[in-house]
This record gives structure tokens, C-alpha cells and sequence, in this order.
């Protein structure tokens, strides 16, 4: 094969000019395809009981996930482990189709010991992985499921003075399993200043403790003015202070989703009393990135150290011939086949 | 282990909007910056007027006989297989076009099993892209060779398929997508054309050969309405050309005959502009889908499956790809 210079075609706006081939028609023909397609995405959610989790998350979606929730008292909560519960909703907008996927960690956090409450969601994030890889590996591709963990919002409580030692340890367990967004929770008992404080006391920590949190990609040289700045605005204001909220309030003159206090309304959508419009919308304009470095980063770094570890082949030192290592998936489907299933 | 309790809800209605469907343009626009590759392989005997057809629907020189190469087109005694790439941008869309030629195809006086190196060529660029694709360390983005789609010519006979043409289909259509094309239609009138589509159309149902797009691959019912209608004026009879002429005030591509000009893009004269609509406006990407998600699964399962079972591997077993 050889190359030839870059043969450039002037930019044509009448399809009937000559000239045109017509394949600039090509990102429609992938739009078609991803819109009957549609979109799957998975978030996880950690924290402790009460710092507004559910309640946050039905408004990001402005769906209710959690109609009927029964909250169990002190004493139920002591004896339980971390437990991990998935719901899944199938949300449509303008056509398309999103599959969303919450997964939700009650316990977390609750036991008077709570040394080991996040093995299980570590369980959890490697046993998705280890699906994918089986089915990517598998002879049936065509309809694989993708449950991996996309993103985890971490839920910071605003009471404390920075993050908690369980805090360090659980983000510093996940970091390179999965995209992790710390989130202030309850934002509303703290003044602005006191978030401002906050925040920049969190960042040290992260910092001081090597967490790697998701990183916003910058804007592209070639994107509108609007963007970079929107996209500079979000990433000055992690961590984000949020508020969540299922109610309507009335307040001044129009109906609100907020929160009713005899000093005022905190209103959850208006960006001057708290981040949660800008979560939103780093959410929904980063899901794609957020789906890639999950491919891209975590999960291939899962696959490399799996395939790495070996089924019932050790790997040897010299880089192998691709065809045993052919086999070696092969077999590694079969075997884990072979093996039991997930319960 | 852990105890996990999932839950379903269908068709949940949301309560404002949110956002969601300006994923697909944050999609659109990473892919548009990726660039797109697509590879097109041309196969047909000498003299069909194959270079000059993909120079005509890419409108620039992108197939072998590119201006720089002079005149001399030397059959080879032996199928070659030759793979040119260019660069091509249109509307802020950059496409990484390789067509790939096949010169000595069907010209030597023995041709029996001359369509083994072909299907070598298409065989050898599925194991390069499964080879990088099991790699432990594998790259983000696979450079994509396969051939994503194969434009047969078929000689303008007027009678029917010759032997050759059935055979060379019946091997590959179950590997690549192939699209079959009529050549240099402009030696037959109108009539003699409608017939020949006709018959040519008769013998691949008879022989069984499933040209692209095939009837099994149809996605859903406003594919499969789609792809029937392009189904049956398949295969394409076409002109190609790259000079330009005059024709009442516009300027059009075409050739110009002591009686008349042909043009190119007029469909009255050939069907020219349904390929080209066909092949680059609506179908470009699902010819790489179904070459990615059917030909190369079906490749990959062999290989699984020939490699694979539960034997034990011993240090000296290796196994030859099927090339």
C-alpha cells in the first residue's frame, strides 16, 4: 500500500454540484444506526443512609426510580451488609432511547465496623467486567449486554471537615476500576462560603492522598465559545455541591423543585444555590467520554491483568504467538463455562 | 458471594427535559473527528472500465490508473492484488478510501481458481484485525483493512453470467459483501438492458447467491422495505467516466459518441447516480457493519472453533491460520 498526499475537496453546500460525492452523509447514516440503537448507561451510587442519594437521583432523571421505598430503622441497618440493588428504566427523549441503569449500595457505611463494606462493590464492578470479557470472547457477539460500571458518584457528607478516612479508602479501592465523581451531598447546611471551604479542603485531600477522580476532557480547540466556557465553569466547580429534591415549592410566583424552609426555598435548579444543574449537565454531556475511558482505561486494564493472570495457562515471559493466545481465549470462554454462574 | 436485586421498569415518562438526545451529537462529532475508513475492492476482467468507475463515483483519482502511472496497462500472469489509499474530505468528513485492484482476474486463458488469491486477501485481513483484537495490550482503535465491500463486473454481454462470474460469487458472497454491476452499459439499448438485468438477476436466485444487501441481514421492516426495492434493481448498470462535456448549458460527465452524448449522472442514460446514491449516501456505513458484525464473526467462529474445544495444547502443536 502506498500513500498519496491529502487530496482536499473544496466544502460544497448544493449536493448537485459536481464534485460532490455525497459521502459527508456518512455521520447521518451512523446517527440513524445509534438512534435505533439506542444508549446504555450505568451509574453507581455510594454513601452513607441520608445524605440524599435516591432523592438526587430521581431529580437528575426527573423520573421516580424509587416509588415505593420503605426506610428501614437503626436497628435493621446494623445487621445488614452492603447490598447491591440495580434498576433499570428505559427513558425516551426526542427519539432516543436511553437505557439507564442505577445501582444503588444501601449499607454502605452503616455498620458500626464498616472495614470491609465495599468488597462487595468491588465484587460487583470486577464481576461486570468479567462479563463483558466473557461474552466479548464468547462466539455469539452480536447482542452482548454491556452492565459495566460507567460512572460512580461518591457521596461526600457535608457535615464533616473534608473527607472521612472510609472516604480515602474507598475511593483510593475503586480509582482505577471505575470513573469516580465526588458529590457534596445535602449542600444546604452549608453557606457559601463554607462550601467554597469545603471544596478546596476535599481537592487537597484527594490530592495529598493520590485519588484519581474523573477528569473533564478539555474543550476542543474547535468547538464555540459557549462550550469552553461551560466547560471551564464545570470544571472550576468540582467537587459539586448538590441538592436533590422531589417536591414542588412555590416561590416567586412559579412552581420549583425545591426544598421548603421557614428562612426560604432552596431551589434545586438555580445554579446560585447549588451545583446540581451543573452535575446534570456534566453527566449527560459526558456520557460518551464517560463510556469510553471505562472501555478504554478500566476496562482494558481489567482484561490485561485478567488475561495477564490466566485461566489454566500461565503466560510466558517472551510475548506470545496471537494464535496460542487465540487459544488461550477459547479456552478461557470454555472453562468459565464450565464454571458456576453468577447467582 | 453478594446478593444482588435488580429491577425493570419500561418506558419510564420523564418530567422535563433533560437532554439525553444530544448524545447522538456528541457521537456524530467524535466520529467525524475520528475519520472514517472504508475499503473497496474492484474485480473484474480487463477492459470493463473498472478504475475508471471508482475514479468516477470517489470524482477523483483514486484508483490505480491514476494519471501518474501512464498508459500501459500490462495483464499480469498471475491475480495481483493491489491496494491504493487516499485521503478524501468532504463537508468536514474525512474518509481513508483504499481501493484495492485485482488486475490479472479472469484473463488468463486457464482462470480456474483465479479467485483464490482474492479470497486470501480478505481471508488475511480478517486474521490481522483478530490478531489485534486478542492481543492483551491491543490498540484503542484497530486499523480496519477488511474489505468492506466488492464490486463485481459483469461483462455486458446482453446473453447471461458467464461460468467465471458464478463461480467467483458463489465463493465469495458467503466472505465479503459483494455488489454486482453491470459494465460499460452503454453498449446495450434500454431494452436489451431490462433483459439482461432480468436474466442476470434469474441466475444468481437460481445459483443461490446472496449479493449485498442480503435478504437475512434486513434489520427491521423499514430496512427490509428499503433494501427490497434496491434488491430488485440490482445489479446496477453503469457508465463511468471522467471528462466533461457540455450538455444544454451544463456542464456534465460523460462520453461523448458521434451520436449523442452519455451521461453519466443522468438516469435516463444509466444508472449511474442509483449505485453511487446506494453505495456512498445511504449504505457506506451499514456495508461496514454487516462486514464487521456477520463476514468477520462468521471468520472469527471458524477460527474459535478450529483452534478451540477442550483438547489439551501440547508445546509443539501449531496451528496454521486458513489462509
Amino acid at each position: 500500500m502506498w500513500w498519496s498526499h491529502v487530496l482536499q475537496q473544496g466544502q460544497f453546500t448544493n449536493p448537485e454540484t459536481p464534485g460532490y460525492v455525497g459521502f459527508a452523509n456518512l455521520p447521518n447514516q451512523v446517527h440513524r444506526k445509534s438512534v435505533k440503537k439506542g444508549f446504555e448507561f450505568t451509574l453507581m451510587v455510594v454513601g452513607e443512609s441520608g445524605l440524599g442519594k435516591s432523592t438526587l437521583i430521581n431529580s437528575l432523571f426527573l423520573t421516580d426510580l424509587y416509588p415505593e421505598r420503605i426506610i428501614p430503622g437503626a436497628a435493621e441497618k446494623i445487621e445488614r451488609t452492603v447490598q447491591i440493588e440495580a434498576s433499570t428504566v428505559e427513558i425516551e427523549e426526542r427519539g432516543v432511547k436511553l437505557r439507564l441503569t442505577v445501582v444503588d449500595t444501601p449499607g454502605y457505611g452503616d455498620a458500626i465496623n464498616s472495614q470491609d463494606c465495599f468488597s462487595t462493590i468491588i465484587a460487583y464492578i470486577d464481576d461486570q467486567f468479567e462479563r463483558y470479557l466473557h461474552d466479548e470472547s464468547g462466539l455469539n457477539r452480536r447482542h452482548i449486554v454491556d452492565n459495566r460500571v460507567h460512572c460512580c458518584f461518591y457521596f461526600i457528607s457535608p457535615l464533616g471537615h473534608g473527607l472521612k478516612p472510609l472516604d480515602v479508602q474507598f475511593m483510593k479501592a475503586i480509582h482505577n476500576k471505575v470513573n469516580v465523581v465526588p458529590v457534596i451531598a445535602k449542600a444546604d447546611t452549608l453557606t457559601l462560603r463554607e462550601r467554597e471551604r469545603l471544596k478546596r479542603r476535599i481537592l487537597d485531600e484527594i490530592d495529598e492522598h493520590s485519588i484519581k477522580i474523573y477528569h473533564l476532557p478539555d474543550a476542543e480547540s474547535d468547538e464555540d465559545e459557549e462550550f469552553k466556557e461551560q466547560t471551564r465553569t464545570l470544571k472550576a466547580s468540582i467537587p459539586f455541591a448538590v441538592v436533590g429534591s422531589n417536591q414542588q415549592i412555590e416561590a416567586k410566583g412559579k412552581k420549583v423543585r425545591g426544598r421548603l424552609y421557614p428562612w426560604g426555598v432552596v431551589e434545586v435548579e438555580n445554579p446560585e444555590h447549588n451545583d446540581f444543574l451543573k452535575l446534570r449537565t456534566m453527566l449527560i454531556t459526558h456520557m460518551q467520554d464517560l463510556q469510553e475511558v471505562t472501555q478504554d482505561l478500566h476496562y482494558e486494564n481489567f482484561r490485561s491483568e485478567r488475561l495477564k493472570r490466566g485461566g489454566r495457562f500461565e503466560l510466558l515471559e517472551v510475548p506470545p504467538d496471537p494464535i496460542f493466545l487465540l487459544l488461550q481465549l477459547a479456552l478461557f470462554h470454555f472453562s468459565s463455562q464450565l464454571s458456576t454462574a453468577l447467582p | 458471594h453478594y446478593y444482588c436485586r435488580q429491577s425493570e421498569s419500561i418506558g419510564s415518562t420523564l418530567l422535563g427535559y433533560i437532554g439525553i438526545d444530544t448524545i447522538i451529537e456528541q457521537m456524530r462529532k467524535k466520529t467525524m473527528k475520528a475519520g472514517f475508513d472504508f475499503n473497496i475492492m474492484i474485480v473484474g476482467h480487463s477492459g470493463l472500465g473498472k478504475s475508471t468507475l471508482v475514479n468516477t463515483l470517489f470524482k477523483s483519482q483514486v484508483s490505480r490508473w491514476s494519471s501518474g502511472w501512464g498508459g500501459e496497462h500490462k495483464i499480469p500472469k498471475t491475480v495481483e492484488i493491489k491496494a491504493v489509499s487516499h485521503v478524501i474530505e468532504e463537508g468536514g468528513v474525512k474518509m481513508k478510501l483504499t481501493v484495492i485492484d485485482t488486475p490479472g482476474f479472469g484473463d488468463q486463458i486457464n482462470n480456474e481458481n483465479c479467485w483464490d488469491p482474492i479470497s486470501k486477501y480478505i481471508n488475511e485481513q480478517y486474521e490481522k484485525f483478530l490478531k489485534e483484537e486478542v492481543n492483551i495490550a491491543r490498540k484503542k482503535r484497530i486499523p480496519d483493512t477488511r474489505v468492506h465491500c466488492c464490486l463485481y463486473f459483469i461483462s455486458p454481454t446482453g446473453h447471461s453470467l458467464r461460468q467465471l462470474d458464478i463461480e467467483f460469487m458463489k465463493h465469495l458472497s458467503r466472505v465479503v459483501n459483494i455488489i454486482p454491476v453491470i459494465a460499460k452499459s452503454d453498449t446495450m439499448t434500454p431494452d436489451e438492458k431490462n433483459e439482461f438485468k432480468h436474466r442476470v438477476r434469474k441466475e444468481l436466485e437460481t445459483h443461490g447467491i446472496e449479493y449485498y444487501p442480503q435478504n437475512e441481514f434486513d434489520d427491521d421492516m423499514e430496512d427490509k422495505n428499503e433494501n427490497d426495492k434496491i434488491r430488485e434493481a440490482m445489479p446496477f448498470a453503469v457508465v463511468g467516466s471522467d471528462k466533461e462535456f457540455q450538455v444544454n448549458g451544463k456542464r456534465v460527465l460523460g462520453r461523448k459518441t458521434a451520436w449523442g452524448v452519455v451521461e453519466v449522472e443522468n438516469p435516463n442514460h444509466c444508472e449511474f447516480a442509483l449505485l453511487r446514491d446506494f453505495l456512498i449516501r445511504s449504505h457506506l456505513q451499514d456495508l461496514k457493519e454487516v462486514t464487521h458484525n456477520i463476514h468477520y464473526e462468521t471468520y472469527r467462529a471458524r477460527r474459535l472453533n478450529d483452534n478451540g474445544g477442550l483438547h489439551p495444547i501440547s508445546a509443539n502443536n501449531t496451528q496454521e491460520s486458513n489462509l
